[in-house]
């Protein structure tokens, strides 16, 4: 066992994927030379050589094409988008393209593209977004979101092996903040499972990523109160682990579903319909959604503090449950 | 380029096998038999018959929906290709999609994106596994004129430039992009002028006479083999039908059309196999007689052949399911 990073454990999941298998490459906006820009490659380039650290034009539709394209080939091409906000310059090839390859004519387009997303660096409308929402309808997808370092690592492995295109959301927030011990031995962590990270009885905390922290973070405040909150790390957001969900709701009647991204119509909202649609005798009191509001990301201190669904929400949410 | 009698008729042979087949095609379109639409490649099937007889077993395209010249060279069987049209299991991609939207993996033909030029990038990136592999193989991918206004032309070709990948990028320059002639799609006089931004060089070359578009590919996909990077080889030519064959083509004036029908493809070869002694009229007509046996086949496989069932939509959406 090792103490690393959550940014280390993305790191050397690549190297050691890279390693074992040669078919595994990278492409992306300066991961090569520069090391990227939050530097997950740094000394990649010197390892494995320019072909397989590839830096790329600045086209993340033409490099994530041609990620497609090596697929087909039987490569295992890992794409960075360099903050998640640019991955709507690749929507085509992601969503018509790759997505839809495998059923409409069999081409197996075994990709992984890498996103960079959440609010963690001020940046504003386009280099804070959690774009997962956008590609949460594409059947053909799957993607995950990990919220510490022993998933990171064990969720990356598992979706360069994996046979489908994944699109990988690290959260920059959690990059260096986020610290946790690792095997040293090789491990996946399979794709579609959520995992149960704090058991409680009396409210069910449905979450992902760096919200899983204000979740926990929320659970210790309201434990003094005598409300015990279960936290349910969705770490797949498609296909969703419906039965994850529902066997932590069956228990605790109450659910709240705590996530960054916009308000409408994305993760939030289809475990919401979910529930509703199979749990309604399991529960005891409405659903709640705690996300950001439906704007782009603002930029000024107080306004981005206002965007950012606290911990202090988590909190209100679960008194206002509690008394059903 | 010196091309063996063989090869010449094999040339022959899938222009006249494309042309045979679209035009059932179209009849099963009218009849109501063939439902969604029939996009066909009447008067431009040299252009995909000519780039991809030029290729190697092991070669990849990326074509698009202009091609069936290129997807019965590749070996998708007529058989499989009617099947498709009429939505049977036994089609190409087993009715999970229509007509030319379709491609066969263990054969090198990838499927078709309805959005033009997607299958550039793609195309680069399949060139692009060649290099890192070491392999002498080569991908070629083809667009309309339309396609090229796209940014992921632009991308592919400045990539692939860039990464000097095995890849020739070929173009169907047919003078609509349904009903949006050349002169308000672009400014420029030639297609193949969008390739001198991106370095690569080009040829334009007479879109209807298989023999020109199949030299210039040859000649591409050597290059290409050699380690010298990617070629543009625009061609030529003139769309006989509508956009689809729902589509009058009211738009295009009809002196055109009569202009470019002198110029037919498959007429042009077989004047150029017997001037030049390379057959005769009688094994162009045994050859004929072939193809359409051939197509009779096809269709009465097609039609014996079972339809999906509803629920078997819900089939294959991962290659592995969770």
């Amino acid at each position: 066992m090792a103490e690393v990073t959550y940014l280390e454990a993305i790191s050397q999941a690549l190297d050691e994927e890279m390693t074992r298998d040669s078919n595994v490459f990278l492409l992306g906006e300066d991961i090569g030379y520069y090391g990227g820009a939050f530097r997950v490659t740094e000394g990649f380039y010197e390892k494995f050589g320019q072909w397989r650290v590839i830096d790329t034009p600045l086209s993340e539709s033409g490099f994530t094409g041609a990620a497609v394209g090596a697929a087909l080939m039987g490569m295992r091409p890992v794409v960075e988008m360099q903050f998640a906000d640019f991955i709507s310059c690749a929507f085509d090839q992601i969503v018509n393209v790759a997505a839809k390859n495998f059923y409409r004519w069999g081409g197996k387009t075994p990709i992984v593209i890498r996103a960079p997303f959440g609010d963690s660096v001020h940046g504003g409308a386009f280099h804070s977004q959690c774009p997962e929402g956008f590609f949460f309808n594409v059947p053909g997808l799957k993607m995950v979101a990990p919220s510490n370092p022993y998933d990171a690592k064990g969720l990356l492995k598992a979706s360069i092996r994996d046979d489908d295109p994944v699109i990988y959301f690290e959260h920059k927030f959690l990059y260096r903040r986020i610290k946790g011990n690792i095997p040293d031995e090789d491990y996946v962590v399979p794709l579609g499972k959520a995992k149960v990270v704090r058991e409680g009885a009396d409210i069910s905390v449905i979450t992902y990523s760096a919200m899983v922290h204000v979740a926990l973070e929320a659970a210790q405040v309201l434990e003094a109160e005598g409300i015990s909150l279960e936290v349910v790390d969705l770490r797949t957001l498609l296909p969703l682990d419906k039965n994850g969900i529902y066997d932590s709701v069956k228990k605790t009647s109450k659910a709240i579903i705590l996530y960054e991204a916009t308000r409408t119509g994305g993760v939030g909202a289809e475990v919401a319909a979910l529930l509703s649609e199979d749990m309604f005798d399991h529960l005891d009191g409405p659903l709640i959604r705690i996300s950001a509001p439906d704007t782009p990301v603002p930029y000024s201190p107080p306004m981005e503090e206002f965007y950012m669904p606290r911990v202090e929400d988590v909190v209100k949410a679960a008194r206002r449950l509690a008394a059903y | 380029m010196n091309i063996e009698k063989k090869d010449l008729l094999q040339l022959y042979y899938y222009l006249k096998l494309t042309r045979r087949i679209e035009d059932r095609v179209t009849a099963l379109y009218r009849q109501g038999r063939i439902l969604g639409g029939a996009w066909t490649s009447n008067g431009m099937e040299a252009i995909s018959v000519g780039y991809a007889c030029a290729l190697e077993k092991n070669d990849v395209i990326a074509p698009y929906f202009r091609d069936m010249g290129a997807f019965l060279a590749r070996g998708i069987t007529p058989k499989r290709i009617m099947a498709q049209y009429l939505g049977k299991k036994t089609g190409v991609t087993g009715g999970k999609e229509g007509n030319v939207h379709a491609g066969d993996i263990n054969l090198g033909v990838l499927g078709f994106p309805s959005h033009l030029a997607d299958n550039y990038p793609v195309a680069v990136g399949v060139a692009l596994s060649f290099k890192i592999r070491g392999e002498r193989r080569v991908a070629a991918a083809c667009t309309g004129e339309g396609g090229t206004s796209r940014g992921d032309f632009h991308e592919a070709l400045n990539m692939a430039s860039v990464w000097k990948v095995p890849v020739v990028f070929i173009c169907n320059n047919n003078q609509y992009a349904y009903s949006t002639p050349v002169r308000i799609q672009m400014a420029i006089k030639d297609v193949a002028e969008r390739a001198v931004a991106y370095a690569i060089p080009s040829e334009i070359v007479d879109g209807n006479d298989v023999v020109a578009v199949y030299s210039a590919a040859k000649k591409a996909y050597d290059r290409a083999r050699a380690g010298d990077g990617p070629t543009f080889i625009e061609c030529k030519t003139m769309r006989m039908h509508g956009h689809s064959e729902h589509d009058a083509a009211k738009y295009v004036p009809r002196e055109l059309l009569e202009e470019w029908k002198k110029k037919d493809p498959i007429i042009n070869m077989e004047r150029y196999l017997i001037s030049n002694k390379v057959s005769t009229e009688e094994e162009l007509v045994n050859i004929d007689g072939r193809i359409k046996k051939e197509i009779e086949e096809a269709e009465e496989f097609a039609e014996k052949s079972p339809l999906p069932e509803g629920k078997e939509a819900l089939e294959g959406v991962y290659a592995s399911p969770i």
